[in-house]
């Protein structure tokens, strides 16, 4: 009798004497995941899933991560054949008013220009020993697109998954704090106070429903192995503008992309493994991504500088560090900047304009990373 | 392929391809718009 009194007490004990603290390191994490979620509303939608997923899956003993374990489907079910960032990408296509870009399509360049940072960070990671794979997932942090990072992730470098979505998601939100030194540090003040026209072109509904359909077309045949994100993105917009199909509108701007942002964050969270996270491999790759959006936001405004030498003067620089795919988030933070140095200067709308053709950017920009590493055999 | 190779490969044929890709849409977005400009009247009808 005493000795199933003792086992069974081991029972509930066995947890303790099994914590390491890789485990302990990593709950703190997660619990910082939440504070920065709750308290400091930093993507909360994202990180509280995130953060509870990390502390779930550091539990010892628990088993979520192995086969069969509750985390475990999940991921399988939704990273591992790519289904959740895709249907997440559906939802944002059904979101975004892509009209600001129809309107003036020259920002394309700027949203262009926002993704210099991949390329060049992929640079950085391979010149810092990472293999070509690993490196290809690093550099697209700099994407500043986190259903992008995870797409690419999960199918190439997946035990890099943790770091490049917590960085991804991470940095997407501190956009307001990265942003602002960079914006100040390339431009001058004559450059800061340009006001630009009000150009409010109406597009017609024919343009707007043949967008998705002749982009995802074109954007298909020249990269076909992003085609799955850019397909997803444009079904979204197309349920959106077309207007025939309001209900699979809202249930993928809603139901279907909470449900998934949910699932999404929870899986994330279950790859933050204390024995695998904490690597100094994982400081690099968050290093990495950090650089990677400061070189995406100095590549935009250097582009918006030159854009200002060749229209004259008419186009406000700073528009250029909206290139990048945190929408809205940037074009707010260039609209603050630019009513730093003239209260008048209302640059929301153009930056709104650089912001949207930065989320076809970063799509286009990984469809076309994939398509060339298949063109060079490596995938 | 040794790393050098295929980082500039990726940075010149990527961006260069991410470049190349955009500029297409923007020429696209604007045909569109000048085969369909916007009609006040037949856009409010719709």
């Amino acid at each position: 009798m005493l000795e199933a009194f003792a086992n069974g007490f081991s029972g509930l004990l066995a947890g303790f004497s099994h914590l390491q603290l890789t485990n302990v390191v990593m709950i703190v994490v997660g619990c910082t995941l939440l504070y920065l979620g709750i308290k400091k509303d930093f993507e909360p939608l994202l990180l509280v899933p995130i953060g509870f997923g990390c502390i779930l899956v550091n539990i010892p003993l628990a088993d979520l991560m192995e086969p069969h374990g509750f985390l475990r489907t999940i991921y399988d079910a939704g990273i591992m054949t790519e289904l959740f960032p895709l249907l997440i990408f559906v939802g944002i296509g059904a979101m975004t008013d892509f009209s600001p870009v129809l309107e003036n399509p020259v920002t394309l360049l700027l949203g262009a220009a926002g993704q210099f940072g991949i390329f060049l960070t992929l640079g950085l990671a391979l010149a810092l020993g990472f293999n070509e794979m690993d490196s290809v997932a690093i550099g697209v942090i700099g994407a500043c697109d986190g259903p992008t990072a995870i797409y690419v992730t999960s199918q190439y470098a997946p035990h890099l998954l943790g770091a490049v979505s917590v960085a991804a998601y991470s940095y997407m939100s501190l956009v307001p704090i990265i942003q602002p030194p960079i914006m100040r540090a390339l431009t001058t003040e004559k450059e800061r106070i340009v006001v630009m026209k009000a150009t409010r072109k109406s597009v017609s509904r024919t343009t707007r429903i043949l967008f998705p359909v002749i982009i995802t077309i074109i954007g298909g045949i020249i990269a076909p192995k992003g085609l799955p994100l850019l397909g997803t993105i444009m079904l979204g917009n197309l349920m959106r503008e077309c207007g025939t199909v309001e209900r699979l509108t809202k249930a993928s701007a809603n139901e279907i992309a909470n449900v998934v942002t949910l699932l999404l964050g929870i899986s994330i969270g279950a790859t933050m493994d204390g024995k695998i996270f904490l690597q100094t491999q994982t400081l690099i790759v968050l290093a990495l991504g950090f650089i990677a959006i400061c070189l995406d936001t100095a590549c935009g405004v250097l582009l918006g500088k030159v854009l200002y030498v060749t229209t004259k003067g008419k186009i406000n620089p700073l528009i250029g560090a909206a290139g990048i795919s945190a929408f809205p988030m940037s074009a707010r933070v260039v609209m603050k900047e630019g009513q730093k140095y003239n209260k008048k200067n209302y640059l929301l709308m153009h930056a709104m304009g650089a912001n949207a053709a930065g989320q076809i950017g970063s799509v286009i920009a990984a469809a076309v990373m994939l398509s060339v590493l298949k063109g060079m055999g490596i995938i | 392929m040794d790393k050098w190779t295929f980082g500039v490969t990726m940075l010149v044929v990527g961006m260069g391809g991410t470049m190349l890709t955009l500029g297409i849409m923007s020429v696209i977005i604007a045909l569109l718009k000048k085969v369909f400009p916007y009609k006040k009247e037949a856009e409010e009808k719709s």
